[in-house]
C-alpha cells in the first residue's frame, strides 16, 4: 500500500514537473500570470491611490499594501484557468491518452497538473510579496504571514485550478475553458479583491460579501495590513477547502465520465 | 473462434499458440446509437504482426482505444495479454505499450524528458529509466536530438520518439495506430524496419493502418474492417489469391497484326483481358513462372516484347471485393510510390 502511493506520488511529482516546466516554458501561458496582475497593480496604485482616504476605507499603511492581496488572487485565477488551458491542449493533442494508457490511477494524472498549479501559485505570491516589499507595501504580521500568504495562494490556486481543470476534462476544448476567462473578472471585480465590499453599491456590495473569493483576499490582506484574526482566517481555510473540494468532484465525475463516453 | 467473414481457403497460420489478443464479439456504440465497432472477434497469437486495414471511420481506432483499455466496451469482450479489458485494466495497461494517432507528444517536453516520463509512468526507477531511455534514444536513431525540444522534430523523428516511448516498459503487445501516416516513404520504411526488429524481439503487434503496403510488407496477417464490421481476415497472400490470379501487362514492338498473333500466343498460358492502350494482358493460371515461356513464345511467333509488368492482386481488390470500395490509402500510396521513383 505504501509503496502504491509512493509510486503514484512519484507520478503525480513527475507529471507536475512537467507541467510547470511546459507554463515556463510557454511565454502566453506564462504572461497571463505575472504581466497582467502586476500591470493592474501598477496602474490602480498610480490611479487609484488617494481611495484610502474614502470614510470606510480599512485602515491601511498605503494603497498597494491593500491592493497587494487583490492582485496575488487575481494572478491565482489566472494560474487556475492558465492551467486548465495547458490542460485542455494536452487534452486536444493526445498527451493526456498516453497517461491514461499508463499503468497510473487517472486522478494522478489530474492531481500532477493541479500539483503544478499550486506550485505556480508559491511562485506567484513571493513573486508579489517581493515586488510589493520593493515598491514600499509592509507585511504588519512579518515573515509568517508571507509563509501563509505563499500557502494560502498555493492552495487556492489548485483549488481554483481543479475546476478549470474538471472543464478541460468536460469539454475537451481549449477554447472553451479559455472563454471562462472573461468571468475570471467578474467574480474578481465581485468580490473584495480590488475594492472593499463596504464601500460598494448593492447588489454588487452584497454578492461580494458572500463571494468565496473576498474570504480569500481577507485571509491574505488581513495579515497584510492589520493583524491575525481567526475568524477571517478560518473563512478564508473553509473557502479554499469548499471551492477545491467541488472542483475535485467535478473532476471525478468528469474522469468517469471520459472513459465513458470514450472522448 | 476467429471470425473469418467472406473468407474461405486454407486455415489462418499463426505464429504462436496463445493469444495476446482476443476479442468476442467486441462492439462500441456511440450516443445518437452510432455503431463504431459492431461484433468484431479477433484473435492475435502471441508473436504476431497482425495489420487492422480500413478506411478513415471503420472503427480501427475505436478498436484500438478499447483494448488499450482508453474507452469501454458496450457489448463483448476484449482480453489483451491475458487480461480483460473492462474488468482489469491496470493490468493490461502494464502489459501493453501504445503508440496513438497522430503521435501525441508534448512539443516543449525534450525526447528525453518524454521517455523519462514514460519511464516513470511503468513505475521503473529513476536510473534505470534514464539508461533504457538512452537506450532507446540509440536504437531509434535520436541521440543527437535527445535533448532538443520536440516542437523541432520533424514528422518521422516524432513517429520514432512515439514508438521509442511505447516501448520504455518493455510491452508484451505494442498497439500502433496508424504510425506511417503523414510520413513521407523513407520515414515509413524505417518504422517498418523497427516494427520488424521488435517483432523479431518476441513483441505482439497490433498494427492499424490505412496503407495497403504497409499491412502487406509487415503484417503476418491482416484484417479488414469496414463500417464497423471485420470483413475479411487471413495472411495477405491468401487474401489476394482469393481474389484472382496475378496478370501480365505486355507492350510489344509495333508490328503489323501483333495483337492477333499475340492474343494467340497468350491464350495458350491464360485468358486474356481486354487491352488497355495499347497494352496487352493475360491472367496467369499458374501465377509467376509463366513469364518466361510467355516471352519465349512471342519471340517465337516473331513478336518482341517491349515491357512487361507482373500485376499482383492488391490487398485493395480484396477490400473492394470484400466492401465494393477502395480503401482511401490506395490511390495515395499509388502516388506517393511514383512521386519517389527517378
Amino acid at each position: 500500500m505504501t509503496g502504491r502511493l509512493a509510486a503514484n506520488a512519484r507520478v503525480v511529482a513527475a507529471l507536475g514537473t512537467r507541467s510547470v516546466r511546459q507554463t515556463l516554458r510557454r511565454p502566453q501561458l506564462l504572461a497571463p500570470l505575472i504581466l497582467f496582475p502586476t500591470a493592474l497593480l501598477a496602474i490602480q496604485t498610480a490611479g487609484a491611490g488617494r481611495a484610502v482616504d474614502l470614510p470606510g476605507f480599512p485602515p491601511v499603511d498605503n494603497f498597494l499594501s491593500f491592493m497587494l492581496a487583490g492582485s496575488i488572487v487575481q494572478s491565482v485565477m489566472f494560474t487556475g484557468n492558465s492551467g486548465a488551458i495547458a490542460f485542455a491542449i494536452d487534452i486536444e493533442m493526445g498527451f493526456t491518452d498516453r497517461l491514461f494508457a499508463a499503468p497510473i490511477s487517472r486522478y494522478a494524472v489530474v492531481l500532477g497538473r493541479l500539483a503544478a498549479t499550486a506550485t505556480l501559485g508559491a511562485m506567484i505570491a513571493v513573486y508579489f510579496i517581493v515586488l510589493g516589499l520593493i515598491f514600499g507595501a509592509e507585511i504588519k504580521e512579518g515573515l509568517p504571514a508571507a509563509i501563509w500568504i505563499v500557502v494560502l495562494t498555493s492552495t487556492s490556486a489548485l483549488a481554483f485550478g481543479s475546476i478549470g481543470a474538471a472543464i478541460a476534462l468536460r469539454t475537451n476544448s481549449a477554447s472553451v475553458v479559455q472563454g471562462i476567462f472573461p468571468l475570471v473578472f467578474v467574480i474578481l471585480f465581485l468580490s473584495d479583491a480590488f475594492f472593499p465590499a463596504n464601500l460598494m453599491l448593492d447588489p454588487a456590495a452584497w454578492i461580494a460579501q458572500y463571494n468565496p473569493l473576498s474570504f480569500i483576499v481577507n485571509g491574505i490582506r488581513e495579515p497584510v495590513i492589520d493583524g491575525w484574526h481567526l475568524t477571517t482566517q478560518l473563512k478564508a481555510i473553509a473557502s479554499v477547502i469548499g471551492i477545491g473540494a467541488f472542483g475535485l468532484l467535478l473532476c471525478e465525475g468528469a474522469l468517469r465520465g471520459r472513459v465513458r463516453r470514450g472522448v | 473462434m476467429t471470425a473469418l467473414r467472406g473468407r474461405s481457403g486454407p486455415p489462418v497460420i499463426v505464429r504462436g499458440t496463445v493469444a495476446a489478443i482476443e476479442t468476442q464479439q467486441l462492439a462500441r456504440e456511440f450516443e445518437g446509437g452510432i455503431k463504431a465497432v459492431d461484433g468484431v472477434d479477433l484473435e492475435v497469437a502471441e508473436g504476431e504482426i497482425y495489420g487492422f486495414l480500413g478506411p478513415n471511420g471503420a472503427g480501427k481506432t475505436t478498436t484500438v482505444r478499447m483494448l488499450t483499455t482508453l474507452l469501454l466496451p458496450t457489448g463483448g469482450t476484449a482480453v489483451v495479454a491475458g487480461h480483460d479489458v473492462a474488468k482489469d485494466p491496470g493490468a493490461v495497461r502494464r502489459q501493453i505499450g501504445v503508440a496513438l494517432q497522430e503521435a501525441a507528444l508534448d512539443p516543449l517536453m525534450t525526447g528525453r524528458e518524454l521517455l523519462e516520463l514514460q519511464a516513470t509512468l511503468h513505475a521503473i526507477p529513476k536510473s534505470e529509466g534514464r539508461e533504457r531511455g538512452q537506450w532507446l534514444l540509440d536504437r531509434v536513431g535520436l541521440t543527437l536530438a535527445a535533448d532538443r525540444r520536440v516542437g523541432t522534430y520533424s514528422g518521422g523523428m516524432r513517429r520514432r520518439l512515439d514508438l521509442a516511448s511505447a516501448l520504455i516498459h518493455r510491452p508484451v503487445v505494442l498497439f500502433l495506430d496508424e504510425p506511417t501516416t503523414g510520413l513521407d516513404p523513407v520515414s515509413r520504411k524505417a518504422i517498418w524496419e523497427e516494427v520488424r526488429k521488435l517483432n523479431d524481439d518476441g513483441t505482439t503487434v497490433f498494427l492499424t493502418t490505412q496503407y495497403l503496403e504497409e499491412a502487406d510488407q509487415l503484417a503476418d496477417r491482416v484484417g479488414i474492417i469496414s463500417g464497423g464490421r471485420l470483413v475479411a481476415e487471413g495472411t495477405p497472400a491468401v487474401l489476394k489469391a482469393e481474389v484472382g490470379k496475378p496478370h501480365l501487362e505486355l507492350c510489344l514492338v509495333e508490328q503489323d497484326g501483333k495483337e492477333s498473333r499475340a492474343e494467340e500466343v497468350l491464350t495458350r498460358f491464360g485468358r486474356p483481358l481486354p487491352a488497355r492502350d495499347g497494352t496487352l494482358m493475360v491472367e496467369l493460371d499458374a501465377g509467376a513462372s509463366q513469364v518466361g515461356p510467355i516471352v519465349v513464345a512471342l519471340n517465337q511467333a516473331g513478336l518482341d516484347v517491349e515491357s512487361l509488368d507482373l500485376v499482383q492482386p492488391s490487398l485493395d481488390d480484396v477490400f473492394v471485393q470484400q466492401t465494393g470500395q477502395h480503401l482511401e490509402g490506395a490511390q495515395r500510396e499509388t502516388d506517393e510510390t511514383e512521386a519517389v521513383q527517378p
